[in-house]
Parts: C-alpha cells; sequence; structure tokens
C-alpha cells in the first residue's frame, strides 16, 4: 500500500473511531439509579467538585476584578447585604437595616456573635475599616466609585453602623454587598497602599462566609473547607474544591467521567451532547438567565449612525431568533432594552423591532441611502454603507453573532467587514480612543437598575463607559432623577420611561440576554432554581448519606 | 499535492455552497449528500469552507516561507561568504531573532495594521528564517574554500557573482529541503494562531481555523476535525516526502545507485 | 579555538542587554496597558479612572520607556525580577518558579523518550532505506507531526478518560490527592503524566527521527564505512560502532539547541489538560500585557538561547574541521 493509501485509511480509521466514539456509550457516568429513590436528609458531609474556568488571581476580591475570584471569593466573604433567590436586597452580616425618607442616612444593625474564620468576633469597626480602605486612594480596587457620594461611616456601638451619604444615591444599597474585611490583619496592609501584597491575597484570606479557605494552587485548584461557625448555618457539603480548567471540551469530559460535579456547560454541549439518558440520570441541568447582555455597538459620532432611522433600519434587519437559534441553539432570551426580563426594573411595554428587510430598506432609503452601487451596496452622495464591525478575539460567540450580521445585512445591502482583535488592544486602541464604527459588546446589569454611566452624556471621555457617545437630555434627565431616589415606585417610572425612549432611540441594538448552562451532580440535593441562579443557597446543598461519593475528609 | 492547488485554484468554481452564508437550520449537520463533509456551527457547508481554506492554507504555506527563505539565503550567503564581522553580526542577529517574541509582533501588526492574510504570511516569513540561514550559512563555509570558488576569485570575478552563479545552486539543496519542510510548519503555525485568535479574520476560511471552531464540537462533529486534519496530513506528507526526494536525488553523496550523476559544477 | 569562545563569552553580556531592549520595546509596541484590563471584566459598568492612574503611577508606566528599561535592568543587575503588574502583585520569580517545574520535567520526559525513540528509529530507517520499515515510519512520524495537538489530546481523553476509565483526564492531581498514601500519590502522578506526554511525543518525534535518518544516511555512504566492510568487519560492528558514533554528533548539536525551548510549554497543550505551566503563564501575561513577567521569562530565556548557540557552534566546528578552519581564514 502506498504511503497516500495508507494514509487516507489511517484517517478514515481514525475518523470512523471518533464518530463511533458517541455520547452514548460512556460507561464511566455514574448511572446512580438509586439515586432518585433516596430519602432527601439532609446530611453533613461529601466533598464537592466545580469546574472553574480561569485561575483566580487573588483571595481579597476587593482588588480583583476576574468572575473567578469573585466566585471563589463570595464563598469566603460576606457583605452587609446580599441576595435573595428573587434578586432583592437581604441582610447577610446586617441584620436588619433602615434608610431615611430622604435617602441620606441609613443604620445598620449588625447580627451578633459573628465570628472571623479565626474566632476574632466580628464587629462595626470591621464594617468602618473596609469603607475607608474602599475609598483610601492608596487601594487599588476598582469600586470606589460607589463609595463616593458617601460622607461618612461611624460605628454607633459594636453592632450599629451609621451611613450618611452627601445626597441620595441610588445604588447605596447594593454597594453594602461589597465583601467585608478584617480590620485586625489587613490594617497594617491598607495602610501603606499595599492591600495586594498582603499574604491574605495569597493564602489564609480570613472572611465570615460560609467556607473557609484551604489551599490555593495555583492554575490548579482552590480548596474551601465548610465554616462550622457561619451565621446561617453550618453548611452541609463539608469540603469544595475549585478545578482550573481552562477548556470547556476538557471540562465536559471530566464530567462526563465524573471527575467534576458541577460545570457550565456551553450551548452546543448543553443542547445537543448531554441529552442521553445515562447523563441525565447523572446530572441535574439549571439552566437561568444570566445577568449579561449582548449588543451591537454603533458609534453615534459617525454621521452616518447618528441618524435614528439608520439605527432603527439595522435593527428591523437583524434577526435576533435567528442570533439566537444559531449562536446560542436557543438558549437565551431576546433583550428588548438594558434590563433583564422578570426583574422589577424591566418594562415590557417598548417599541419592538421584528425582523422585517422591507421595513429596513425602507427606513434606510428615508435617510437618504436609495441607491446601489455596482456591488449591490447602498451608496448615498458616491459613499457606499460600509463599516467594519469589531469583536474581541477572546469572544467565539461575539464573532458568530458578528458572521450572522454580516450575512443579514448584505442581504439588505450593507458591506460589513469583521475584525477580530486581541481585548487589550481593542480596549485600548480602538474603545477608549472611540475609533471604531460598529463593535460587538456585552453589558453585565447589576441588580440596582441604575446605568447612569453608561448612558449620561456627561460620561463620554476616554475613560468613562459611554462609548458610543450617546447624548439625549431626556434620558439624561430621567437618569439623575432614577439615581436620587430611594423609592422603589418612583424609580420604577422613571426607568419604564427611559427604557421606552432607549427603545424608541436604539443607541445600541439590544440583541439578547443568554442563558448560564450550569448542571449538577443529581446526588446533590436542596438546590432551588431561582431567577438569581442556583449558588445563593450553597450552605443548604447537601448530599444525603447513602449518596456520599467522597467520604475521606 | 498537484491535485490539491488545483483544487484550491479552482476553489471558486467548483465549490457548492456559500462557504461564508450561516444557515442556522443546518447546524452541525452529519455529511449527506447534500453537504459531502457536513456543515459546521454556523451552518455552513464544509467542503466549501474546505476548498476556500485550502487557498488560504496553501497560500500561507507558500508565502511565508517564500519570504522567510529569501532573508534567510541573503543573510546566510552573506555571513558564510565573507565571514568575520559581517558572519558575526549574522549569527548575532539570528540569537535576536530566536529570542524575539513573535507573538507581540503579530499581536502589534494585527491590532494596527488591517489584518489581512497578507499581514500574517509577512509576520511569519520574518520571523522564520533562522533555520534557512545557519544552513546556508554552514554549506557556503564549507563550499567556500572549494577550488572553483578560488579560481572563480582568482580571476577576479566580484563576490555577488561568484555567490549567484557558482555557490548558491550547489547550497540548495539543504534550502529546498528547508523549504518543503518549513511550508507545513507554516501551515501548523497559522492553525496555532487561530487556536489564540489571531488568525484569519472571520468568515474567511482557513483549514486551522476550521479545525479550531471545531475543537468545541469534536464528539458530535468529528468532520470539523477529521477533515482538515486529514488535509494537513496529506500536505505535510506530501511536502516532506518531495522535499527528502529532492535532496537524495541531489545530494551525491546518497546516491544508491552509481549510474545516476547529476552535474553539479559549470 | 578558546579565543573564540572568549570572545563569544565577552560579547554575550552586552548582546544580552541589546536584546533584551529590542525586546522591551517590541512589547510595548503592542496597543494596551496593563492598567487597562484591570477595571474590570468586559462586561463590567465599573470603571475607575483613579484606579488606573493609581496602577500607572505604581509600575511606572507613566516614565518614557528609555527610564522604565534602565530601572528594569539596574534591578535586573541585582537579580532582582520585580514584581507581576497582574493584581496578585507577587515576584516575578516566584510565580515563575511556580511554574517551571512542571513545564521542565514534561518537556524533559518528553526529549528523553524521544531521543530514545528516535535513534532507533533513524538508525534503522537508514539501514534500510525504501524498505517497508522506512515507508511505515515515515507515515508513522507524519501522522504524528501534523495531527493537531489538541485533537489528539481530546481523542486520548475520550478514549482512556472516558471510555476505558484507564487514566486520568486532565491536571497533575486528582481531587482527593491529599488523603492517598504516599505510594498512591506517586502513582497518582504518573498516571497523569502519561496522557500529556505522549501527546508532546507523538508530535515531536517526526524531527528528530528525520534528522537522525538523514545523518545516518550520510554517514554510511562514507568511504571509511565501506573500508570497515572491506576489512571484513560485520555488520553490527560497522553500524553500531563507527557509523553510529559519527551519525550522533550533529544529534549531540541538535539537543544543545533545543535547550531554551525546554522551559517554554505548549499554551494548547497546557490549557486543553489544565496543566499550571510556562505556557499558559506566559500567553496569559501577553494578553494582561503584564511586563515584568514576560520580561523575566525573554532575559532567562535569551540567556540560555545564547548558551546553547556558543555550545552548538563550538561543537559543530568540533565535528566538521573543514568550518573550524574556514572560520578562522574567514577572520583574516
Amino acid at each position: 500500500m502506498s504511503p497516500r493509501a495508507a494514509v487516507r485509511l489511517l484517517g478514515l480509521l481514525l475518523a470512523l473511531a471518533v464518530a463511533g466514539c458517541g455520547g452514548e456509550a460512556d460507561s464511566s457516568v455514574d448511572t446512580g439509579a438509586t439515586q432518585t429513590h433516596v430519602a432527601a436528609r439532609p446530611a453533613y458531609g461529601d466533598t464537592y467538585i466545580e469546574a472553574l474556568r480561569g485561575n483566580i488571581s487573588g483571595l481579597i476580591p476587593n482588588v480583583l476584578s476576574d468572575g473567578p475570584s469573585f466566585e471563589v471569593g463570595s464563598m469566603i466573604y460576606s457583605g452587609l447585604v446580599g441576595y435573595d433567590k428573587d434578586s432583592n436586597l437581604k441582610g447577610e452580616l446586617a441584620e436588619s437595616w433602615e434608610a431615611s425618607r430622604d435617602c441620606l442616612d441609613f443604620t445598620f444593625k449588625l447580627r451578633r456573635n459573628v465570628k472571623w474564620h479565626d474566632g476574632h468576633p466580628f464587629t462595626a469597626a470591621d464594617v468602618v475599616f473596609t469603607y475607608e480602605t474602599m475609598v483610601n486612594p492608596k487601594t487599588p480596587t476598582a469600586y470606589a466609585g460607589d463609595f463616593k457620594p458617601v460622607e461618612s461611616v461611624v460605628a454607633v456601638d459594636p453592632y450599629t453602623v451609621h451611613v450618611r451619604y452627601k445626597h441620595p444615591h441610588g445604588r447605596a444599597l447594593q454597594s453594602w454587598s461589597i465583601w467585608m474585611l478584617p480590620k485586625h490583619l489587613l490594617e497594617p496592609y491598607v495602610l501603606e497602599g499595599k492591600l495586594r501584597e498582603a499574604p491574605q491575597n495569597r493564602a489564609n484570606p480570613v472572611g465570615t462566609g460560609m467556607y473557609r479557605f484551604s489551599e490555593w494552587r495555583t492554575g490548579e485548584r482552590v480548596v474551601l473547607t465548610a465554616n462550622p461557625d457561619y451565621f446561617e448555618g453550618r453548611p452541609y457539603i463539608s469540603r469544595v474544591v475549585y478545578r482550573i480548567i481552562p477548556s470547556s471540551a476538557t471540562t465536559f469530559l471530566e464530567l462526563k467521567a465524573g471527575g467534576v460535579d458541577g460545570a457550565r456547560l456551553t450551548a452546543l454541549q448543553f443542547k445537543r451532547q448531554t441529552e442521553y439518558p445515562a447523563f441525565r440520570k447523572a446530572y441535574t441541568k439549571y439552566p437561568y438567565a444570566a445577568n449579561i447582555y449582548v449588543y451591537l455597538g454603533l458609534n453615534l459620532k459617525d454621521p452616518r449612525f447618528a441618524d435614528r432611522r439608520v439605527r432603527q433600519a439595522f435593527a428591523h434587519a437583524i434577526n435576533k431568533r435567528e442570533i439566537i437559534e444559531g449562536v446560542r441553539l436557543g438558549l437565551a432570551r431576546e433583550a428588548t432594552g438594558p434590563y433583564k426580563p422578570g426583574t422589577w426594573p424591566y418594562n415590557p411595554n417598548v417599541r419592538t423591532y421584528p425582523h422585517d428587510t422591507e421595513k429596513a430598506r425602507e427606513l434606510l432609503a428615508a435617510a437618504g441611502w436609495k441607491e446601489k452601487n455596482a456591488d449591490g451596496i447602498l451608496v448615498r452622495n458616491g459613499q457606499p454603507l460600509k463599516f467594519d464591525l469589531l469583536t474581541s478575539q477572546g469572544s467565539d460567540e461575539g464573532r458568530k453573532v458578528a458572521e450572522i450580521i454580516q450575512a443579514s445585512f448584505k442581504d439588505l445591502g450593507v458591506q460589513v467587514e469583521i475584525r477580530v482583535i486581541e481585548w487589550a488592544a481593542l480596549l485600548k486602541e480602538y474603545i477608549k480612543k472611540r475609533n471604531f464604527e460598529a463593535i460587538m459588546l456585552a453589558w453585565g446589569v447589576t441588580p440596582d437598575p441604575d446605568q447612569y454611566d453608561i448612558w449620561h452624556s456627561s460620561k463620554t471621555s476616554p475613560d468613562e463607559l459611554n462609548r458610543i457617545g450617546y447624548a439625549n437630555p431626556e434620558v439624561d434627565d430621567l437618569l439623575e432623577k432614577g439615581r436620587r431616589s430611594c423609592v422603589e415606585a418612583e424609580r420604577k417610572k422613571h426607568y419604564d420611561r427611559l427604557q421606552e425612549v432607549l427603545a424608541e432611540d436604539q443607541p445600541i441594538i439590544f440583541l439578547y440576554f443568554r442563558e448560564e448552562l450550569p448542571v449538577v451532580s443529581s446526588r446533590v440535593r436542596g438546590i432551588v432554581p431561582a431567577p438569581i441562579g442556583i449558588q445563593y443557597n450553597f450552605n443548604e446543598w447537601f448530599v444525603p448519606k447513602p449518596l456520599h461519593r467522597y467520604t475521606a475528609g | 499535492m498537484i491535485c490539491l492547488a488545483t483544487l484550491a485554484i479552482l476553489a471558486p468554481w467548483i465549490a457548492p455552497w456559500d462557504p461564508n452564508r450561516p444557515d442556522i437550520k443546518k447546524i452541525l449537520d452529519q455529511p449527506s449528500k447534500a453537504h459531502p463533509l457536513g456543515t459546521d456551527q454556523l451552518g455552513r457547508d464544509v467542503l466549501s469552507r474546505m476548498l476556500y481554506g485550502a487557498r488560504v492554507s496553501l497560500a500561507v504555506g507558500f508565502v511565508s516561507v517564500g519570504i522567510a527563505t529569501l532573508i534567510g539565503i541573503a543573510l546566510g550567503a552573506a555571513a558564510g561568504y565573507h565571514g568575520g564581522t559581517i558572519d558575526a553580526l549574522v549569527m548575532r542577529l539570528v540569537d535576536l531573532m530566536l529570542v524575539f517574541p513573535r507573538f507581540f509582533l503579530l499581536l502589534a501588526v494585527l491590532a494596527f495594521l488591517r489584518p489581512s492574510i497578507w499581514t500574517i504570511m509577512v509576520v511569519i516569513g520574518l520571523t522564520g528564517w533562522m533555520s534557512v540561514a545557519r544552513l546556508v550559512r554552514a554549506e557556503f563555509l564549507t563550499l567556500r574554500e572549494r577550488e572553483f570558488v578560488l579560481w572563480s576569485q582568482s580571476i577576479g570575478a566580484s563576490a555577488f557573482r561568484i555567490i549567484w552563479r557558482h555557490i548558491l545552486p550547489n547550497a540548495m539543496a539543504p534550502v529546498l529541503v528547508a523549504m518543503t519542510l518549513g511550508i507545513p510548519a507554516a501551515i501548523l503555525t497559522e492553525s496555532g494562531l487561530s487556536f489564540l485568535g489571531l488568525g484569519v479574520q472571520p468568515p474567511r476560511a482557513s483549514w486551522g481555523n476550521i479545525l479550531n471552531e471545531g475543537k468545541d464540537a469534536i464528539e458530535i462533529g468529528w468532520w470539523l476535525s477529521a477533515y482538515p486534519g486529514v488535509a494537513i496530513l496529506v500536505t505535510v506528507l506530501s511536502y516532506n516526502l518531495l522535499g527528502e526526494g529532492i535532496r537524495d536525488a541531489l545530494d551525491p553523496r546518497l546516491r544508491q545507485s552509481v549510474g545516476r550523476i547529476v552535474s553539479r559544477s559549470r | 579555538m578558546l579565543g573564540y569562545a572568549l570572545r563569544r563569552l565577552v560579547l554575550a553580556l552586552p548582546l544580552l542587554i541589546g536584546i533584551t531592549f529590542v525586546s522591551f520595546l517590541v512589547i510595548h509596541l503592542a496597543p494596551g496597558e496593563p492598567t487597562e484590563l484591570q477595571g474590570g471584566e468586559v462586561t463590567s459598568t465599573q470603571s475607575d479612572r483613579e484606579l488606573r492612574e493609581r496602577l500607572r503611577e505604581i509600575y511606572g508606566l507613566d516614565k518614557p520607556l528609555h527610564v522604565q528599561y534602565w530601572s528594569w535592568l539596574t534591578r535586573l543587575a541585582r537579580l532582582d525580577f520585580g514584581r507581576s503588574f497582574s493584581p496578585d502583585a507577587r515576584p516575578v520569580l516566584q510565580k515563575i518558579g511556580e511554574r517551571l517545574p512542571v513545564t521542565l520535567l514534561l518537556n524533559i520526559v518528553e526529549l528523553a523518550i524521544i531521543v530514545v525513540l528516535a535513534i532507533p528509529i533513524g538508525v534503522f530507517s537508514a539501514t534500510r532505506q525504501y524498505s517497508k520499515f522506512d515507508k511505515v515510519t515515515t507515515v508513522f512520524v507524519f501522522v504524528g507531526f501534523a495531527t493537531p495537538d489538541f485533537w489528539l489530546a481530546l481523542m486520548l481523553m475520550i478514549l482512556f478518560g472516558v471510555q476505558l476509565g484507564w487514566l486520568p483526564i486532565s491536571q497533575l492531581r486528582s481531587p482527593m490527592w491529599e488523603y492517598m498514601s504516599f505510594w498512591q500519590q506517586h502513582w497518582d502522578f504518573l498516571t497523569h503524566l502519561v496522557l500529556p506526554v505522549v501527546v508532546a511525543t507523538f508530535g515531536g518525534l517526526a524531527g528528530f527521527s528525520r534528522y537522525m535518518r538523514q545523518s545516518m544516511l550520510e554517514v554510511i555512504r562514507q568511504d571509511y564505512i565501506q573500508s570497515a566492510r572491506a576489512k571484513g568487519l560485520a555488520e553490527g560492528v560497522v553500524i553500531g560502532k563507527h557509523a553510529l558514533r559519527n551519525a550522533l554528533l550533529p544529534i549531540v548539536t541538535v539537543l544543545g539547541l533545543s535547550l531554551p525551548g525546554l522551559i517554554g510549554g505548549s499554551v494548547i497543550v497546557e490549557s486543553i489538560f489544565a496543566i499550571p505551566g510556562m505556557g499558559q503563564l506566559m500567553v496569559q501575561a501577553v494578553f494582561e500585557r503584564d511586563y515584568p513577567v514576560i520580561m523575566g521569562n525573554l532575559v532567562i530565556v535569551a540567556a540560555l538561547t545564547l548558551v546553547a548557540n556558543l555550545i552548538a557552534d563550538l561543537t559543530y566546528s568540533l565535528i566538521d574541521p573543514r568550518i573550524r578552519v574556514a572560520a578562522r581564514r574567514g577572520r583574516r
């Protein structure tokens, strides 16, 4: 047999082997036929292994900015307030709180008998210390913004904290979900401005959260053990191991082999690779809408895009359903504005833009784009309607959306060139310098609806977040009013109107809110799916005794 | 190999589907009559993408290696022939380039210039000439002492002429081999760049980025990895065998049968 | 010879400085700064200009490039590699030191296996040129060369990890490692190494074995081999003793040249196998513009490269006396 034929044969064999390795034949997936029949009596013990997509950068989340660090940090630390399953604020370290009518004064009553992981008692002094850390100019934190309007923070007694604001600030209460830091350990570092260099950022962090730190091997794993003194009750699962696995393909294989108990799946894995019986017995899926929406941003300083009709035409030209089906395989919800459906600020009664190429053509024609040139591209005054669509290199999703948009626009007569640029360069050279025509990005939505920083016309300098250069006086006014009140009903009125205006204006083309797709081993009970996700009540998760998998430790 | 090149050139005429048009109804379809190689994650026909991708991958291979070889020959010849300080300078340049953060150059180039297949080819070429230079230099160092060179020098021929007409043709054997080995390496480099998201821009297809996009669907979309992989394999094999064949034919030291003599000095 | 070596060594230091300087400039050529990226994730609606200013000051990024380079260089002279620009602000040497052992281990094991396999393959292919063995191994090594690493890795993981359950899939230790006995721990570690080493070796076999084959082929045709045969020596002795020794010399050179590569990791293999090695560290450092880490690694690689090249050149000219003579003559 000639080498060439041998190669072909080999290739064929390999391909066949792979085809044969479909998901169904996995014998090592724990079928646990008895799992559903076991009584769900809470029991202490067992280890839960979660796959983490990236390495954490430290153990003091206040001075960090990446998702994995926050995920782990939230197990170790607590804030004064937190969120319940419906994304409403509830007390964590604060048992209760009172706000004055003018929204300027807040009084927090702290829980008593809360101890730091090293045994030291948690008191109001720690709260004051955390505040001072956040606003200290030497502390390298990105989250000082919400504490700037604070006038004073005083420890009235060891269990009462009084916060006074200079002016009403909508995000005030939300900002007190910031992780509380131990004064008795970190004060010297903060005073010197060396919080990042503190040993607690590398090992042995001390918090008040449900789990205590056990080990961090960089790039490999983080191990946490249950905090028996946790103020909401000792967590049932005694040990949590985060395995740092950057590749989603590998994570999936580990899931199938039982090497991890919980992970986030990709859309493809969720939809097409996990529908077979053995998997469904061994794992349970808990999809929920994430707090992130993807959008197409247009530089409003560009005269072509300053015309609202053009933006509305784009909105009509884009087939959001196609994008959701194509990129997320249906696992996303259309976004009509910057708020997530199901949350209190969301307003469903806004103008929508169903896919309508004819309408899009009309709108473009009204804006002057009537004729087409020899290549089929619309022209106006001799200028063809073509632009660059930038997307970040790290985002597969963004790229795919861009490719679908490119194809849709082609039918319309608009030529789109896609440019994939590495994130650091994209941020510095294009986003900050406002040197873009169109860009694929996403925004995270915080529980508090204040989005002043994104939409207000004063926030357009290079370092600020109004990247598209949006300026609408009515919107500015609504943002200011919304921010200065702390009465939900009042704020809702402003934000409802805000959504109406934004829908009409289409400063960005809102695309979709993606869904998070976590799966957890079926032996874990106590999970209550909610709009906010599943991990909010991790301390209540347990594994019934007969199903314990890891009995050592 | 010739087969592949022809297919690549003919791609726009023979590709059955538009390689860049997504069709969400057909995401990750198995190979079928309509789509002999299946469809990818956006519903595009893989066969068409492979054909167009062939053009990209083969072009990257040829051009970047071409650039690298030209640079390598130029520098290696200069170093090998003149020796002394020029030699030292060139070799230190080689050292620098070996350490050089090619990745950064690529990032910078891709960020500032409009990234096209040309910028990638030039960058790969500009940073990959070192082994050719070394080889050429080594050959020159030995050949320089040969009689025909000394003879040319004694009759006053210019350095350039000597290099061009006499030494270079004899030094070409390892260079050709290096070229044929370099082409698959360049293709694989482009593939690696696609893995990091820095390859050819979407929606353009290259074997490298089809492979890369396929890695997330390895179990249910095996055709996305298999076919580009086989294509790359065949290309690599053919070029390497070609290279070795050339070497075997040209180098008299490796002659197996005594009859075949290729005249070398003219 | 000695003069040549000494001269190279003396030149090494200024050369190193030159290389690092040029690299420093190129690295800063790529747009983007580490401070930009620490204001929150891409979707974050928090941004802090003051944070960025603070960080720029701490990192010294507000100073002109040559000043920055100079302070880096002077610190380096005290063997202080500085602190990383990433949020954990740890010393660069510590970060490199955490990852280097794993990468070195993998690379050395891989190199050892490749050499052990490539030499016999090369020798037998050469002595039985164009035979079936030759053809089969040719195809085999090139399949290895052309197969994408991640594909092979995932295939092996599926086969041995998921379907058969014989080998662990990723990382270097099991989650319950600390609860294992001493022997279990070491066995666990070994089993974790198998797949990454196999994947790495499979790809790297091609280069060495072809080189060995080539070298062997050249040696076999030499006259002294013919005369050894004519003298009546057994074929085994001819090949084993005379040919092999000479054929191995270039291999040694090549091995020397691979020295700087030992501290580099393949980011693809590392991310698929979730192994925290130098490859991932460096790629991440690039994307984060973590200049101290990048420069730290660069300096080490540059130093190793210069040393390796020097050794390679010396041994090469030792092997081939024609070059030695020529080089000396060239310096007229």
